[in-house]
């Protein structure tokens, strides 16, 4: 076939033109692959680009549940755009509750054993809801022990992360291994960045709560419960003046996250249990 | 068979013959992805610390970090902290897993891919490298090329990296002599020449003191070319897939609003509204349509690396892993064949074996193949290539593929997705990674035959019968009761709905096996015929009891290699003296008296089992032998 110089060429494809093609081709394999599928929306900008991702690979819709498994300590400003965003996507929400600190592992640092609260709440609508693969924003920059994830990471009977043990993963081709009480954890922007995340929010218009832009020369940058969550010293009110910012900026992103600092192995004992 | 000029003599060139065409610079490129690879202990994580530290790629409070972690366990600074963040890495002080960490080189970026190098965790190295573009194979100069540099650099070459750099460290223990440098890279670059790498450079350096990585070192003023970080500079971008023939392997199909929409991502080419395609082995037609993707600039056209969906006129169904590729040019269709020669990295903890049956994918497809013979295995000793009958735990060779129809593959190139196979297990386990190389001849007189495995997982099988299978081979002496308690034990596991299938000597011998006496040859082939029942019928979800005497350990170990996982073997441990008085059937008699030649236990040996999964006592009754049998089984398959 011949062709002319009048027709059209691809796009050069440019870092984030790369990213959301992964990402889509991750999305898409967990739809094909793993059935009952969930995705957790934080309600958070990660997970918020990933629902996005979703309704670029499935034109438009989000072909599952999204979930949210409430604390009931997150700032109003998230519950009110979980309700206006839940209608204007067209989400099918499943919503779960976590159970109260009394119950959880005492032993852990008092920041940690919050966060448990919530690996409590997923495994149980995980159970409930017999589901086989959840979507998860986790990103390798964000936190080392993040860093050793696989794309698609199986957890055995109790939910927990053999992190000795996981399976080869290359060539794109994601390991789907399958027993009574394992599901697939599914990570489509485990190889995004934060100032990516930032940057693609930028081209695509994605809304996000506004807790993330600067009021009185302080933002969030990463969105916990009110009680373990702090804001940093910030005046980036726009998307741009926070990606103006990070490009200048060397902090961790978590810096913010009181569970990771109080014990050098305390995050990654929570994610050993199924924290995310 | 061995050569040692080139270990892949003979196997065309991969990537030169694919137009190359650099992608331009205006726009923000992705980070490019290089790996760090070598044997342990020669200093891989201490270069990525020294990297980070020199082009200033550390977040802050990371450096504070790390003094502080080594100052804890009363050591100097020590640059691979950075990296071991997993508690266990500490501890144990190694590197389990692989980990990615973003840098930038003036305007480009990079992510270093930190692989560690345990043997026993190749499958994480081959994680993080698989998709870099280049590598840093990392040498002691003092030490050299060590088992697992020889085994990381295979590595290299079958997963397809083109570029590599090699870094001499440690130089400094060599007092960056001229001389001894000249000489450890000569015989690095012997190796690597061997395995048709072309290397990029090779850099003397001390990553420790910082010598020759981002700056040239004054202890090695010789030295004239690249530093570490020139030479990863140097790196070209990847090549660009646009200008190769199209192919888009069917992702998903789905329909939404009444519209079909073919999913995928393209591999290489471009493909453009008007197209005509070939779909798959099957050859049916379709015009594009259109080119559909949302909320993106509407255009007709799309090209490699993009995941989009097409909508296809006629309005065709195609199915999950059909390739599509340009139907009007019979120069640009793939290979096709049944047969496939294949490389291959071996993952399972298990030796590999000629019979052995897998899902090949490539790209979205899946085929049932199985292994119709094991043509090369490598010894990672020289890198020379060897006849074998089985490859070993992260072992390398090549092999060939059987599918039960014909399978449509562009061979593997470096760089590019093209013939990127992975063998699967039926616990949808990746177990190897074969690239491929190419259609397999028949040879002359050859019975090629191509078997097929199941589509039903064992999972889906424990699902429907709702319990696992498993394979349970009791050996024991004549007469010490192995076909009673296994009769016993499949009633009691019936009334438990577990369904048990018994194989015994005797019933064996009394159909399939009817042609076997009781040579040891013939006691090898009742028992290889057994082990593949057991297996097929294992693989059916049952749990099957086998009640044989097996009396060499060889044999049982056979019967282990092919049933494979799920193997359990049960001595039943009965008395030579208390079978001889039972002696239900009047056979020790009989041998006593010279009537039965090859008798086990009075004329030919019995080799009791030294670690069986089970045992089952002599001082047991009858129905405490059952009930320990039946409760074994229930365990394994009512976990």
């Amino acid at each position: 076939m011949t062709r002319t110089h009048t027709l059209a060429e691809p796009r050069v494809m440019d870092d984030l033109d790369q990213l959301e093609a992964q990402s889509i081709f991750i999305l898409r394999e967990a739809y094909r692959k793993l059935k009952p599928l969930s995705l957790l929306w934080s309600l958070g900008k990660d997970s918020n680009v990933m629902v996005w991702l979703a309704r670029k690979a499935f034109m438009g819709r989000v072909p599952f549940p999204v979930m949210h498994v409430d604390t009931e300590k997150k700032f109003p400003e998230m519950y009110a755009f979980r309700d206006e965003y839940t209608k204007k996507w067209n989400l099918d929400l499943l919503l779960g509750y976590c159970p109260p600190v009394e119950e959880i592992d005492p032993s852990l640092p008092p920041a940690a054993r919050s966060a448990a609260r919530k690996t409590a709440g997923l495994a149980a609508m995980i159970d409930k809801h017999k589901l086989r693969g959840v979507i998860a924003g986790i990103r390798r920059d964000e936190q080392a022990t993040r860093a050793k994830e696989r794309v698609f990471s199986p957890r055995g009977a109790g939910h927990r992360w053999d992190v000795r043990n996981q399976p080869p993963e290359f060539w794109d081709q994601y390991a789907t291994p399958y027993e009574d009480g394992m599901h697939i954890r599914v990570h489509p922007l485990l190889a995004w960045r934060e100032i990516d995340i930032w940057r693609y929010i930028e081209r695509e218009g994605i809304p996000l709560v506004d807790l993330y832009f600067a009021k009185d020369g302080k933002r969030y940058r990463s969105l916990g419960d009110q009680d373990i969550t702090s804001p940093i010293e910030s005046n980036a009110a726009t998307v741009a003046e926070v990606i103006a910012e990070l490009e200048s900026s060397k902090t961790s992103e978590r810096a913010g996250r009181a569970m990771d600092h109080e014990s050098e192995d305390a995050f990654e004992r929570l994610r050993v249990a199924g924290y995310l | 068979m061995r050569s040692s000029v080139s270990v892949w003599r003979g196997i065309c060139k991969m990537g030169d013959h694919i137009a190359t065409q650099t992608l331009s610079e205006a726009h923000r490129a992705a980070a490019t992805p290089i790996v760090i690879v070598g044997h342990v202990d020669h200093g891989k994580s201490t270069l990525i610390g020294r990297l980070l530290y020199d082009t200033d790629s550390l977040q802050d409070g990371k450096l504070a970090q790390i003094v502080e972690s080594s100052r804890k366990r009363g050591l100097a600074v020590e640059w691979s902290f950075l990296l071991d963040s997993l508690q266990i890495e500490r501890d144990q002080g190694v590197t389990v897993d692989s980990t990615r960490i973003p840098f930038r080189l003036g305007s480009r970026e990079f992510v270093i891919v930190d692989a560690p190098g345990h043997r026993q965790f190749l499958r994480n190295m081959i994680t993080g490298a698989a998709d870099a573009e280049a590598a840093v194979l990392v040498v002691d100069a003092q030490e050299g090329a060590q088992e697992q540099t020889r085994r990381h650099a295979m590595l290299l070459r079958l997963i397809g990296i083109r570029h590599v750099i090699v870094l001499l460290n440690k130089s400094d223990v060599l007092g960056f002599d001229e001389s001894k440098i000249v000489q450890a890279e000569s015989d690095v670059r012997q190796l690597l020449g061997r395995l048709e790498i072309e290397v990029e450079a090779v850099v003397p350096a001390s990553a420790r003191d910082g010598d020759n990585i981002a700056s040239r070192s004054e202890r090695s003023a010789w030295y004239k070319g690249p530093t570490l970080i020139e030479a990863l500079a140097n790196v070209p971008p990847p090549a660009s897939r646009l200008a190769l023939p199209f192919r888009m392997p069917v992702q998903d199909v789905y329909r939404f609003d009444g519209v079909r929409y073919v999913a995928g991502r393209i591999e290489r080419g471009t493909v453009r509204a008007g197209d005509r395609l070939t779909i798959g082995a099957q050859g049916q037609i379709a015009t594009v349509a259109e080119v559909c993707r949302w909320h993106a600039p509407e255009l007709p056209v799309a090209g490699a690396g993009e995941s989009i969906a097409l909508r296809l006129e006629p309005d065709l169904v195609p199915d999950r892993g059909d390739l599509l590729f340009p139907a009007d040019d019979k120069a640009a269709a793939p290979e096709r064949s049944a047969r496939i020669r294949t490389r291959l990295f071996w993952l399972r903890g298990e030796p590999l074996r000629v019979g052995e049956s897998f899902t090949l994918r490539l790209a979205t497809a899946e085929h049932d193949v199985t292994v119709a013979s094991i043509d090369a295995v490598v010894d990672l000793d020289d890198l020379t290539l060897r006849q074998g009958d089985e490859v070993p735990p992260d072992g390398f060779a090549e092999i060939t593929l059987a599918a039960s129809h014909a399978v449509l593959f562009d061979p593997f190139s470096p760089g590019f997705g093209d013939g990127r196979g992975v063998l699967v297990d039926r616990h949808q386990r990746i177990v190897g990674g074969a690239p491929l190389i190419g259609p397999a001849d028949l040879e002359e007189g050859v019975h090629a035959i191509h078997p097929t495995a199941s589509r039903i997982s064992a999972g889906q099988q424990a699902q429907a019968r709702g319990h696992k299978s498993g394979v349970f081979w009791l050996t024991g002496l004549p007469g010490s009761g192995k076909s009673t308690v296994a009769r016993a034990a499949e009633v009691s596991l019936a009334a438990q709905n577990v369904k048990a299938t018994v194989l015994d000597g005797d019933t064996l011998r009394a159909g399939l096996c009817s042609d076997l006496g009781f040579s040891p040859e013939d006691r090898r082939e009742n028992i290889r015929r057994a082990a593949h029942v057991a297996k097929i019928l294992s693989e059916s979800g049952q749990a099957v009891i086998v009640a044989l005497v097996s009396p060499l350990q060889a044999d049982r170990d056979l019967a282990r290699q092919i049933v494979g996982e799920g193997f359990h073997e049960v001595f039943v441990d009965t008395s030579l003296a208390t079978c001889e008085q039972r002696d239900p059937k009047g056979l020790y008699a009989a041998a006593r008296a010279g009537k039965i030649p090859e008798f086990t236990g009075v004329s030919a040996p019995y080799e009791a089992p030294l670690s069986p999964e089970l045992r089952l006592g002599a001082d047991r009754t009858e129905s405490e032998t059952v009930s320990e049998l039946t409760g074994f089984v229930l365990r394994v398959v009512q976990p």
